[in-house]
């Protein structure tokens, strides 16, 4: 009967549990959900900062779907990130497989191989630039040593986009190499040890053994490398601008442009309600590959 | 080129777009000089505004450098405190629209580009009207020469009623810099007109040998002033008496293809991506026989450790067009905020940036080409014009045949963007009738909704 004796306890114990939790509320609600619930009411108004706004309905999603640059910016932003996630990741596991092994000077190597991804975005993107340069540019200079014809590089609309993922390749291709070194070393050898015994062939063990263990960290690889080539900016602004012409210009970069270069603040609210929509469906897609990836 | 910011009639929004696209025509309806000059005299007291502070937001650039490494001789002069900051120049742009729009900016004084942010800055009236000040004899001081002042910089200060809402501090009037040694050795001398532009490219051109006739910007948005300064040249306009664009007419179609012919043919490789920075890069290193852009890159080229052509520049006024000999004309200033509660200290910056010994140092530090024309004879009486005479010939003639390079409207951004990218299909082989076509419809109901809003 004592543990009954008050009957709202629980009650007023709950109510104290909210206080607890208000503080985190609140700052959430004013940091994520205000500012979101903020973006979508704005995308329902053409306004151009100095301007009045007017409220207009979706007629600023129905502009979007039209509009062949913003179109061509989403499948651009599709291309970039598919090359920037898939290539370092292959990229990364070969070297994260060689830096695995004991060999001299492996930890010096390591750390040099690991360099870039200390560097600035800008710094780095502005260093590319010059090597970029069709006439001027190292990279064209070492082509023509091994006797390789030029290439246009980020200006030509056709290369630019490979050529950026260049950039995003050298500078992230040591994180990839991290965190499937930090799998590799967490592997239990206990598998390897029968399968050799089973006399199974270097691929074999890699394929069957180290692959399906691993395939966790290289899942913790593509979420990271996908948010961050989605999120990319730095390095296309400063290289290509979205150019030559509109060639580059991903979400982002269209986004930019709508929001600070020409103040349509509404048009632009628009545009970051269609591209977290295009993210929320990629995060979803990933957790589900991320769930299935789970050592099991 | 702005009327009454409160004149909302079509006729009057009409007068002020065909004004700003034509240019130096609204000289005349600029203050009388001399008379201006007159009124700045009497008890004019640089300590007037001795104990106060005001604050000053500035364009990182070595202009806005200059400026602040003086502004300690600012201070002694009027015992009024600057609290300056500086701001890269496109975050600049954002910042004054922000804080404008706010209705409570952070700063008395704003450095503002007149190509970008005139049009913005007059229809929202975010600036004080000067000429309560100029007018005033206890307020202009001595100095205050307005017939010092180049005119193309006063056209870009001074709205077409008279209102002046900034002083002009520097112009970047475009020239052709061409390389002298590449021109001798096919015996071709500086073209005087378009043809003759099209003409020396061709000849010069030398893709064997890695050399273009011609260098300039392809990249969207940096290429637009290219195309306009050919535009001007064959007569052109950027908008007619009623607002309605003119960017596809027949003039328009021809500086394209003028444009399409030296940069796809006569360009070097890539050049749909190149700025500034790429056309530089390849001048300097002797690779293109001419290079249109701002007048402000004498020093780099002149500088033995970065360009392989010292001596060898040949600084270029525009040639003529089949119409017009223009030269596409940018330049900057300073205004004071509308909303600022210390006008009048703020009136003493704005005189004492402009003054002749902080234009003559613009010169002496290379940092750009002031807007007053007796800078140039004091810097080179200094002995300390780091550019040579050639350039300061090149530059007194283009500021006097200077027209705006770009229109005066709002959404100028918006504008390079659109024609930006359509300049760039046609290096890439797309027919500029039709690219022009595309642009002017897809620009113009921005156009009318900016001048609407």
């Amino acid at each position: 009967m004592a543990a009954v004796a008050h009957p709202g306890f629980l009650a007023r114990r709950h109510r104290s549990y909210y206080l607890f939790i208000a503080p985190a509320l609140i700052v959430i609600g004013a940091v994520i959900i205000f500012p979101w619930l903020f973006t979508v009411w704005m995308s329902l108004f053409d306004w151009t900062i100095g301007s009045v706004a007017h409220f207009v309905g979706l007629a600023n999603y129905v502009g979007l779907a039209t509009n062949q640059r913003f179109i061509e910016s989403i499948v651009h932003t599709f291309y970039f990130t598919a090359l920037a996630v898939v290539v370092p990741l292959i990229l990364g596991l070969v070297a994260a497989l060689i830096f695995h092994r004991e060999f001299p000077f492996r930890g010096l190597l390591r750390g040099i191989f690991t360099m870039p991804m200390m560097a600035t975005p800008v710094a780095v993107a502005l260093v590319w630039t010059m090597m970029f340069h069709p006439q001027q540019g190292v990279l064209n200079y070492l082509l023509s040593l091994v006797g390789l014809p030029a290439s246009l590089w980020v200006y030509s609309p056709t290369w630019v986009i490979p050529s950026l993922v260049l950039v995003e390749i050298w500078h992230w291709t040591p994180l990839v190499m991290l965190i499937i070194l930090g799998g590799l070393a967490a592997l239990p050898t206990e598998p390897y040890e029968s399968a050799r015994l089973d006399g199974a062939s270097e691929w074999q063990l890699f394929r069957y053994i180290t692959l399906p263990l691993i395939a966790p960290f290289l899942v913790v690889a593509a979420v990271i490398r996908t948010i961050d080539a989605l999120k990319a900016f730095d390095t296309i602004y400063v290289i290509s601008q979205g150019g030559p012409g509109t060639a580059s210009e991903t979400i982002n970069l269209y986004l930019y442009l709508q929001a600070f270069a020409f103040y349509n603040v509404g048009n632009a609210s628009a545009v970051v309600v269609v591209f977290f929509a295009i993210i929320l469906a990629l995060a979803l897609l990933l957790l589900y590959v991320r769930q299935r990836a789970r050592w099991t | 080129m702005t009327d009454h910011p409160h004149d909302d009639r079509p006729d009057a929004l009409r007068r002020r777009l065909l004004q700003a696209g034509t240019g130096a025509a609204a000289l005349g309806a600029l203050p009388g000089a001399g008379m201006l000059a007159a009124q700045a005299q009497g008890t004019f007291d640089w300590k007037r505004f001795k104990g106060q502070k005001i604050e000053i937001l500035l364009v990182k650039s070595p202009r806005g450098d200059l400026l602040s490494k003086y502004h300690k001789e600012f201070e002694d002069l009027t015992g009024i405190e600057v609290g300056s900051e500086m701001v890269p120049e496109q975050q600049q742009r954002q910042k004054a629209v922000i804080e404008f729009n706010s209705g409570n900016p952070s700063f008395d004084v704003i450095a503002l580009s007149y190509h970008v942010q005139k049009r913005q800055f007059a229809k929202n009236n975010w600036l004080t009207d000067l000429r309560v000040y100029i007018n005033d004899k206890s307020m202009a001081a001595p100095d205050l020469d307005f017939a010092d002042f180049a005119k193309g910089g006063l056209n870009y200060a001074v709205e077409s009623d008279g209102r002046v809402m900034s002083l002009p501090f520097n112009l970047d009037p475009w020239v052709v810099y061409w390389n002298k040694e590449l021109f001798a050795a096919k015996g071709v001398t500086y073209p005087k007109t378009f043809a003759e532009m099209i003409d020396a490219a061709a000849k010069l051109h030398d893709a064997g040998k890695g050399i273009a006739g011609f260098v300039g910007r392809g990249l969207k948005n940096a290429n637009v002033p290219v195309w306009t300064s050919f535009l001007l040249g064959y007569g052109g306009a950027f908008t007619d008496a009623k607002g309605k664009l003119l960017t596809d007419s027949a003039e328009a179609i021809e500086s394209a293809k003028m444009y399409q012919t030296l940069l796809g043919k006569y360009g070097p490789q890539g050049v749909a991506g190149f700025n500034w920075n790429e056309s530089q890069s390849l001048f300097l290193q002797g690779k293109a026989a001419m290079w249109l852009d701002g007048i402000g890159f004498a020093q780099p080229l002149e500088d033995p450790t970065k360009s392989r052509i010292v001596g060898k520049v040949g600084y270029g006024v525009m040639p003529a067009g089949p119409k017009a000999q223009v030269s596409a004309l940018f330049a900057d200033g300073e205004g004071i905020s509308a909303y600022s509660k210390k006008k009048g200290p703020a009136w003493y910056y704005l005189q004492w940036a402009s003054n002749k010994a902080n234009q003559t140092r613009v010169l002496q530090a290379a940092a750009g080409a002031p807007v007053r024309n007796s800078a140039y004879a004091a810097a080179q009486q200094s002995g300390e014009i780091k550019a040579p005479k050639e350039w300061v010939e090149c530059m007194l003639k283009s500021a006097s045949i200077a027209q705006p390079g770009l229109p005066i409207i709002s959404p100028v951004t918006e504008f390079r963007d659109v024609f930006g990218v359509a300049l760039t299909n046609m290096i890439n082989g797309a027919d500029p009738a039709t690219e022009l076509k595309r642009a002017t419809a897809e620009f113009q109901p921005v156009l009318d909704k900016s001048e609407k809003a």
